[in-house]
């Protein structure tokens, strides 16, 4: 996509550059307090992936739902989450968008139709394909829209729910964020078509391949699926080629691939793209550093927030096993 | 009093919570069309339409996530698991998210789905297709586990599960399906938790659940006649459990046999065994006791899948060492 030319283009890509930033320095505030032992358990982080979250999401109407993985901490700034509560939650406080029950993996917010964070690889793909089943049913009009790793896509449940959606032509935009990576494998190895989405083929469905690099590229793309979905069309199987800066997840050096490599993907940041293509269209550097500013500090609150607020109280331990009857 | 079969009491159940709430769909292989595996849907595609009584491919894990995400947002589904050998491929959406997505959601998202289906052992099924699951499903807090023996129990509790806020492992027996039995006519419900007193008795409490039953209340009639008074508890409700139905019922007998269908090891009753020793102890005139199946995958023979079940003989054997 080229640069923006209007200035409502130029508006536009500001604010979604904006949510790059904030996913950015939320997730480099979150390294920081995981090395400094603040946040617990696994902790998969997004940067170098904002352009696939914030572009897709932003596809997408309120009424939508969305469905992520573990890795879901960008997805879920993206859709609006609020940042205290998310950073609470890694902290593993009462304050956070689970209360503390969910940590980086598990994030969940109803208002928002972010139905979460999943931790069992592609275990998630048949949920979506029913809460998109619930749209049908219902006939509400949301689209699903559901992430996942190209690692997911080797996984059973992947396959039944591709096929389910398609069988039942579902309103559901399946994206595959592939960052080439499912831990320490390549995908060479484990996957055996090169290109993701040619698996549509076989459930007889639309299919989409983009990189992923561009914000806006991305929300066009998704736009047309989503678009697709809400006129009864059925799913679509899009994979949005990405890259990883930063190992699987806080505890992995990322050792199996070269600095050349990473070196070349960092050429392709999406928050780099965006930003030159603002300055290009005329927006002065320091305007972008003052937003820069304005996020840190957001992200610096949340992080104070997160560290001031209590753990959940020992008397929530067997809160929400089950649901009440009312 | 209408005398139903299992198969029609659920079918009852089911019907008319369909006819209450649109919210509610049944889905799974062979549900619609087929009029189900074991026919406990059958007329309901005729009433309800192909878009409330859903076949589905063969895809137990797929479609147990369906239901799942469905749930997430508000509706009611019933998935029917031709037979809970097949669960397996689905216990992972059953476990990793029907029973914990309200706690990792902090409440926000409840799951209110039955999972039903045929169950248990026998029939010359052999090893893969005759197990009884209550133990492994009992197991994972944020389940519920059911397991009727008679048609007003089938009855009343599917009512209850599918009305219930939370995911619910509702396990039928596929050797009762045509067992008859009075249901009353009007609507009632039964609460889970709650076991029943299927014969009073002085001596000893059996504690068993679903068919195992079979062979435990003949069994009692016969020990009756040696003079030998058995009282005999249906469960019923695996989880929740009736603690203290259980426990008023040793502490009057004095004395505990379990008998289940499933596996000994890590198998429920070992729970049920803790629960009175920890519980009763002072009470018990004998150590509690339990009947299984046999540490075996199921044979195919008539004669050594016989053996490895409980069986009346077994359990009037156990009795009998155990009173003297
Ligand atoms: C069923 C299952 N197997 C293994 C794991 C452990 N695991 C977590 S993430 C991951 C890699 C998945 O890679 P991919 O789907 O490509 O997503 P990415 O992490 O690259 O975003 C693995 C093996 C898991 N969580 N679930």
């Amino acid at each position: 996509m080229s640069q923006p030319k209007t200035k409502k283009e130029t508006e536009d890509l500001l604010e979604l550059y904006r949510q790059m930033l904030l996913i950015r320095r939320f997730e480099e505030a979150s390294a920081k307090a995981y090395s400094m032992g603040k946040i617990g358990g696994f902790c998969h982080l997004y940067i170098g992936q904002e352009a696939v979250g914030v572009g897709a999401i932003s596809a997408l109407e309120q009424k939508d739902y969305i469905v992520s993985t573990y890795r879901d901490h960008g997805h879920a700034l993206a859709r609006g989450l609020e940042p205290k509560a998310l950073m609470a939650e890694l902290f593993g406080k009462r304050t956070g968008i689970v209360s503390g029950n969910g940590g980086s993996m598990h994030f969940f917010d109803k208002k928002k139709n972010f139905m979460g964070g999943h931790g069992i690889v592609g275990g998630h793909i048949s949920l979506a394909a029913g809460i998109a089943y619930a749209s049908k049913y219902r006939e509400d009009g949301a689209v699903t829209l559901c992430f996942f790793g190209e690692g997911a896509a080797n996984i059973g449940s992947f396959h039944e729910g591709m096929n389910l959606a398609a069988i039942w032509k579902l309103p559901l935009v399946m994206i595959c964020e592939n960052n080439h990576y499912a831990m320490g494998t390549p995908e060479y190895r484990a996957l055996s078509v090169k290109d993701v989405s040619v698996r549509a083929a076989a459930y007889d469905i639309a299919r989409d391949h983009i990189e992923g690099d561009e914000v806006r590229k991305v929300r066009e793309h998704v736009k047309v699926a989503v678009e697709r979905a809400r006129r009864g069309e059925g799913p679509t199987l899009m994979e949005i080629s990405t890259y990883r800066f930063r190992g699987h997840s806080m505890s992995d050096p990322a050792k199996y691939r070269t600095k050349e490599e990473l070196e070349k993907y960092k050429q392709g940041d999406p928050l780099i793209k965006a930003e030159k293509d603002l300055l290009a269209a005329g927006w002065a550097q320091e305007e972008l550093t003052k937003m820069d500013e304005i996020i840190l500090k957001t992200v610096e609150e949340s992080v104070d927030f997160a560290e001031k607020s209590e753990e959940p109280p020992l008397g929530w331990l067997y809160k929400h096993v089950y649901a009440e009857n009312v | 009093m209408a005398v139903l079969t299992y198969r029609e009491a659920l079918n009852r159940a089911m019907t008319e919570e369909m006819e209450k709430d649109p919210n509610i769909f049944l889905m799974g292989e062979e549900v619609g069309h087929y009029e189900g595996a074991y026919k406990v849907s059958q007329g309901m595609l005729a009433k309800f339409g192909e878009r409330r009584i859903i076949d589905t491919p063969i895809s137990e894990n797929g479609f147990a996530g369906v239901g799942i995400g469905a749930a997430m947002v508000g509706l009611r589904p019933i998935i029917e698991f031709m037979t809970w050998n097949f669960s397996l491929v689905a216990i992972d959406q059953i476990i990793n998210s029907a029973a914990k997505m309200n706690y990792m959601s902090a409440g926000q998202f409840p799951i209110p789905i039955v999972f039903r289906g045929a169950g248990g052992a026998g029939g010359r099924l052999a090893a893969q297709h005759s197990q009884s699951f209550e133990s492994w499903y009992a197991h994972i807090p944020g389940l519920k586990v059911l397991a009727p023996y008679t048609p007003s129990d089938a009855y009343g509790l599917l009512k209850t599960s599918i009305r219930d806020n939370n995911p619910t492992i509702f396990i039928e027996s596929e050797v009762l399906y045509g067992s008859k039995g009075e249901v009353p006519d009007g609507e009632f419900l039964i609460p889970m938790g709650k076991s029943d007193i299927k014969r009073e008795g002085t001596q000893l409490t059996i504690i068993s659940w679903s068919r195992a039953l079979m062979y435990v209340l003949p069994a009692a009639e016969k020990l009756a006649k040696e003079g030998i008074s058995v009282e005999v508890l249906d469960l019923r409700s695996i989880r929740p459990l009736d603690e203290e139905g259980i426990l008023a019922s040793v502490r009057k007998t004095n004395r505990a046999l379990i008998v289940e269908e499933g596996w000994n090891v890590a198998g429920f009753g070992a729970q049920v065994a803790y629960l009175i020793q920890k519980e009763a102890f002072d009470y018990l005139d004998s150590p509690v006791e339990r009947i299984t199946q046999e540490d075996v995958p199921m044979p195919y023979a008539a004669n050594l899948e016989k053996s490895s079940l409980p069986s009346e003989d077994k359990i009037i054997k156990k009795v009998r060492e155990m009173i003297k």
